[in-house]
């Protein structure tokens, strides 16, 4: 086969979920550094979003089936985490899928801007962890619902 | 790399790696028994952070070892004594109350360790730091609120926590008093000099400690033996019973 240029792969890990928030692609989360050509492997940088995020290993998988299903025989998966990972790095696409799947996206500030159900700006912060290492739990003071906040690092 | 390089750069590692893996496991020992439920997902989370920052300290020693064995060699196949974490990480949960001040303790000093190493020669070592640091952070952000909300809290939280800092503060000197092998580290440029991180640690547990209403010990009296592993605890061999129990009934087993 004809290899397909890096461009080509981050559209194909474009169609593969996050196992843990399958609302946004791996390419959404900014996980996925760089992609080249290594003679006939093709090389894909993975940088983990937690030291100790669970999903990391079911992450590395999934990268590989997409690749393997889109005919790429050699895979060589390489992690790197300097420079770490950062919320910074979440597609703008990524952000917007977040809130409508109820998960509020990161602010700079520290805290959810609003409620994704009410777009209230009255809110509470319940817990500085949440569901996932990446997130943590707040509830708004106007509906009342808890809703996750994606952690802004 | 000379061979004393490398002793010196497997040691730190050791460390480093020990003090995440101790204190991951004792706080995972939480799990599904916090007070709260958002405190035991944050306990677990913390423990995460703390289990995956072992993984990065760890692998880098046993790279760095070159006798082919992992990081889960290393976590699983080492008895006590070869274990290099502070004491003060091995000590037991207690309360919620103590879980929390031996955590905010370490995460004071983790954070100033972390800081400093983003600057380490070793860039292997930086890397790691660069990544853990903004997990630290968080961490003592975290341990930092919750000793002031139970110190500051009722008269019961404030007489536990009380007694949480004056148990766990003899255990905190260890991780400033420099031996061979921190020289040797402080020298090569791959860690700061301990004692340097000293005045930062005080004036911030003094500056917490007065939010808190709790008052630091006078005594600067310190337990020393578990990062040179020469005296651990009773209480290491406890743990390591429990977290290494599958590696000691069935040897090798993997899956
Ligand atoms: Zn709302």
């Amino acid at each position: 086969m004809t290899q397909p240029s890096p461009l080509e792969v981050m559209r194909w890990l474009d169609q593969v979920p996050d196992p843990e928030i399958p609302a946004i692609s791996l390419v959404d989360l900014g996980i996925i550094r760089h992609v080249e050509w290594a003679g006939d492997a093709l090389e894909v940088t993975v940088t983990p979003t937690y030291s100790g995020c669970p999903a990391t290993s079911i992450i590395n998988f999934e990268i590989e089936k997409a690749l393997r299903d889109n005919g790429v025989e050699k895979v060589s998966l390489k992690r790197q985490i300097s420079p770490p990972w950062t919320t910074d790095w979440l597609s703008e696409k990524g952000r917007e899928k977040l809130e409508a799947y109820g998960i509020a996206p990161p602010q700079p500030a520290g805290g959810p801007a609003q409620c994704p159900r009410c777009q209230s700006s009255d809110l509470e912060k319940l817990s500085q962890f949440g569901s996932t290492p990446c997130k943590a739990q707040w509830r708004c003071k106007s509906c009342l619902e808890p809703f996750d906040y994606f952690k802004c690092i | 790399m000379s061979g004393l390089s490398k002793s010196v750069l497997y040691d730190f590692c050791l460390r480093m790696g020990d003090n995440t893996l101790i204190l991951g496991h004792r706080v995972s020992e939480w799990c599904g028994h916090a007070p709260v439920l958002e405190e035991d997902i944050a306990l677990a989370n913390t423990a995460l952070d703390l289990i995956g920052q072992t993984q990065f300290w760890l692998g880098l020693a046993a790279d760095v070892q070159g006798e082919g064995k992992s990081a889960d060699d290393l976590a699983f196949l080492r008895d006590a004594w070869d274990f290099r974490n502070g004491l003060l990480c091995e000590l037991p949960n207690g309360d919620f109350g103590q879980t929390l001040m031996r955590q905010y303790l370490f995460d004071e000093w983790h954070w100033a360790m972390l800081t400093a190493l983003q600057n380490s020669s070793e860039k292997r070592v930086s890397d790691i730091a660069d990544k853990a640091v903004k997990e630290a952070s968080y961490h003592l952000e975290r341990s930092r609120d919750t000793v002031i909300g139970l110190g500051d809290g009722t008269a019961e939280s404030h007489d536990r926590m009380q007694a949480a800092l004056d148990y766990l503060y003899p255990y905190v000197g260890e991780f400033f008093e420099a031996d061979t092998v921190d020289e040797a580290a402080a020298k090569e440029g791959i860690a700061p000099v301990l004692e340097s991180l000293r005045e930062g640690y005080d004036a911030a547990i003094k500056a917490t400690m007065d939010a808190a209403t709790l008052r630091l010990p006078d005594s600067r009296f310190a337990h020393k033996g578990g990062r040179n592993g020469r005296m651990h605890t009773e209480h290491l061999g406890h743990l390591l019973t429990n977290m290494q129990w599958l590696q000691r009934a069935y040897p090798g087993a993997s899956w």
